[in-house]
């Protein structure tokens, strides 16, 4: 008997416990894992130096973070989720049906993302166009009809390139570092080609048709929505073996780089200063991959990344402004901050202070 | 009739040596493929060894630390909350710069600062704030080299290359040369590895947090799985008719135990999350999850067990006149008790190790503060693991390493348990 009442009130306990758990006392942020490991930093100096518990960060994907965030208001929300992409209008209705309203915006900086290959191979000299063609799924042949990539080298693709073979280890399509790379590279690679140009600016079933029909895209393809042609056919990756998923994990491609000489990898700039021993940043369209260069915006290959706060709960659950101030600080993300050591590119100071005035005064977002 | 025998032995004869090569060549792909496995474990254990072993020594330097009141900015006050507050990072700096007086401008100086860790000061400030009378005395004090210098000590930073292609530039170079000339740079134990949550500084990170969270996480598994999956094998196994439910019940656990763990988390999420609206995070719903994953396992070889036990000691019992409780309970558990447990060690075990059910109720999460209860946000050691192997920075690499050896000696241990405890308590009739 006596087990049994235990037994009891072990569960009863539990029960309460739980029942407690209805209020949070740490920030909960959940989103992007290019963002992470910048909001770590910020999210650990904040705990060391106040007498708040430490944010919890979830590293999650920019879609999956908004996802949760959007779920609603209240304790078992989280209370900030971080993109590496600026949030959709579709994301923002789903917020709002939810019942978050307010949603607070900040731009964090830039993140640039590197080709590189070992340094024991030579230096890659790339345009956005060499790497469209050595990479899309489908390219303009040579009756300026689209064919499945033929190019096996990358002489093929520019005689002033090297002849290795072309092998180009990157993310895969669930990361936020290949939505950026396939907008920034394929898509404005694709635009070299004036078929291909057209089609992005085309509009209307009238004119999006008659070029679909010069490309021989399949009339399949066309959803109303002109620009999403474009998309299908200039950001689709090839899949014969030319571009390898190589997982979310950008140690394990550096990893393989240096293996592989022959090889070129796609990664996060963070990733590329810290092994600059072992790898170089190829240069696309003549800039070399710097924190200078992708700072004043003349390195292409270069993203913003924000986080959103939900403004319901600054207030409710302790902590969400003083991290907001830590974060918006010129400790953290000034141009001497602490985020640039860990990779960070930060924003113009005129931004920065804007950015940093918005947050202060809760001002909600409006698209 | 003789012919026909000869004949026979003839063919036995003749096809002997075929017959006797084939069972050679089939032991001795036997023993290749033993080979093979174990070269592929010795392969995987030297490669974790050798890239993490470095990890659990930590460079440190030693500084003179001059409690100046001045300088920590407190004036007389001695109370916790002006030194809890105060700027320990300026000690640092004042230290430094007597070793390295030469060093003026200020970029120069910003590189000389960083090479001791940031957590430096909070050290300083812990040993003050244990001890205020410290204040105005001098100490020299080992504080944490910030992980570039590690690295470089460590000699995973090649000095040979060309300045431009090092994290580090030949002046620092030449400072850490000159400190450990002067003998104040050395390698010691890695405490913090142990105690630490984790941190985004990797000589501040450890596996503290991850294992108290595994710790908590497993507790409540343990708490749960053992006594329902041993209730479930008695009643199954001792007391359940044979019918058609029963045998679809039998059916449905044995599945149950193929079904890939990522599962298990979605109905967490689910089910304990979504619906029971517990915390995300928390080590009381790894627990649950890692609950649901473990159940069939101590089901399956709780019933083994109890199978094990020869009936003739239940007829015994029968023929005594115990009841079929106390035949159970008295006679029958107690020599199927060993095989349960060794049942439910190689299922905590794989909970240990496992990742992917706790993807999805959030505890791949970045924690710093140690959990003090199953309710408080936090990881486990093998997504600490995870965690670390997609960290960029170079320290991180050997760290990842060496939290691997950690868990694969807990595993080792478990198993051994289950093993010892088999050894000793095992009967065979």
């Amino acid at each position: 008997m006596i087990n049994k009442r235990t037994v009891l009130a072990a569960a009863l306990v539990v029960a309460a416990t739980s029942v407690t758990a209805a209020s949070r006392d740490y920030v909960s942020i959940v989103g992007s894992s290019t963002v992470y490991p910048f909001a770590t930093v910020v999210a650990e100096t904040f705990g060391k130096t106040t007498k708040y518990k430490t944010p919890k960060i979830e590293s999650t994907g920019s879609g999956g973070g908004l996802k949760l965030f959007c779920a609603g208001v209240g304790i078992e929300h989280p209370d900030i989720t971080n993109a590496s992409r600026r949030i959709k209008e579709s994301e923002v209705a789903l917020c709002a049906k939810n019942g978050v309203k307010e949603i607070i915006e900040v731009k964090v900086g830039y993140d640039g993302i590197a080709i590189a290959n070992s340094k024991a191979a030579p230096l890659f000299k790339l345009s956005r166009k060499d790497l469209y063609l050595a990479l899309a799924k489908q390219v303009p042949g040579p009756q300026g009809k689209l064919i499945d990539n033929p190019y096996k080298s990358w002489k093929d693709v520019n005689p002033t390139l090297p002849n290795i073979k072309i092998e180009v280890l990157g993310p895969p399509p669930t990361s936020g570092t290949r939505d950026a790379f396939s907008e920034l590279v394929l898509g404005a690679g694709a635009q070299a080609f004036a078929d291909l140009k057209a089609l992005r600016k085309a509009k209307g079933e009238g004119a999006v048709k008659p070029l679909m029909r010069k490309l021989g895209i399949p009339m399949s393809v066309y959803n109303k929505k002109g620009k999403k042609v474009f998309k299908a056919v200039a950001y689709s990756m090839r899949e014969d073996g030319a571009y390898i998923e190589a997982g979310e994990n950008d140690n394990l491609i550096i990893q393989k780089l240096e293996a592989n000489p022959n090889a070129l990898g796609v990664f996060g700039f963070s990733f590329l200063e810290q092994n600059a021993d072992k790898v170089q940043g190829s240069i696309v369209d003549g800039v070399a991959p710097t924190f200078e260069s992708i700072a004043d915006g003349s390195y292409p290959v270069s993203r913003p990344l924000y986080f959103y706060v939900k403004k319901a709960h600054v207030g409710k659950v302790p902590g969400i402004k003083g991290y907001l101030a830590e974060f918006t600080s010129n400790k953290a993300w000034g141009e001497e901050g602490y985020l640039t050591d860990k990779g960070l590119i930060p924003m113009p100071k005129q931004e920065r202070l804007q950015f940093a005035s918005d947050v202060k005064n809760l001002k909600p977002l409006s698209l | 009739m003789a012919d026909r025998s000869t004949t026979t032995l003839d063919k036995v004869n003749a096809s002997l040596a075929r017959r006797y090569a084939k069972e050679r060549r089939f032991r001795r792909m036997g023993l290749v493929a033993i080979a093979t496995g174990l070269l592929f474990v010795l392969l995987l254990f030297t490669s974790i060894i050798s890239n993490g072993y470095s990890a659990f020594w930590q460079t440190h330097v030693k500084l003179d630390i001059t409690f100046n009141a001045e300088q920590l900015g407190i004036g007389d006050a001695r109370d916790f909350e002006a030194l809890s507050s105060a700027d320990y990072a300026a000690l640092v700096r004042a230290s430094l710069k007597e070793i390295f007086p030469e060093v003026r401008e200020r970029k120069e100086r910003r590189k000389l600062y960083k090479m001791i860790s940031t957590g430096a000061p909070l050290l300083l400030r812990e040993m003050l704030i244990n001890d205020p009378s410290l204040v105005g005395s001098h100490h020299a004090i080992w504080l944490p080299a910030d992980d570039d210098i590690d690295m470089l000590v460590k000699g995973q930073i090649d000095r040979t290359l060309p300045e431009s292609a090092r994290r580090l530039n030949d002046q620092v170079v030449g400072w850490v040369d000159r400190l450990t000339e002067n003998g104040v740079v050395a390698q010691l134990f890695n405490t913090t590895f142990f105690t630490a949550g984790d941190s985004r500084e990797p000589e501040l990170a450890g596996i503290g947090g991850a294992i108290t969270g595994s710790f908590y996480a497993l507790l409540v598994t343990l708490l749960l799985a053992f006594p329902i999956g041993v209730a479930t094998a008695i009643y199954l196994e001792e007391f359940a008719p044979k019918n058609r439910w029963t045998d679809l019940i039998e059916i449905n656990i044995n599945n149950l135990a193929a079904v890939p763990s990522i599962v298990f988390g979605l109905l967490g999420l689910a089910l304990f999350i979504n619906i029971a609206g517990l915390p995300r995070s928390a080590p009381l719903v790894g627990g649950l999850v890692l609950t649901l994953m473990t159940l069939p396992t101590i089901i399956i070889a709780s019933r083994a067990a109890l199978k094990s036990v020869p009936p003739s000691i239940r007829e015994a019992a029968i023929g005594i006149g115990a009841s079929k409780m106390q035949t159970v309970f008295h006679h029958v558990l107690p020599q199927a008790l060993p095989g349960m447990l060794t049942g439910t060690i190689i299922g905590m075990a794989q909970a240990l190790g496992e990742t992917a059910p706790l993807l999805m109720i959030g505890m791949v999460a970045f924690v710093v503060d140690i959990p003090g209860g199953p309710l408080d946000p936090s990881t486990a050691l093998p997504v600490q693991i995870f965690l670390w192997a997609d960290s960029p920075e170079r320290a991180f690499v050997e760290r990842t390493s060496a939290a691997i050896m950690v868990l694969l000696a807990f595993l080792i241990s478990m198993n051994l348990l289950a093993v010892l405890l088999r050894k000793k308590f095992e009967r065979r009739w």
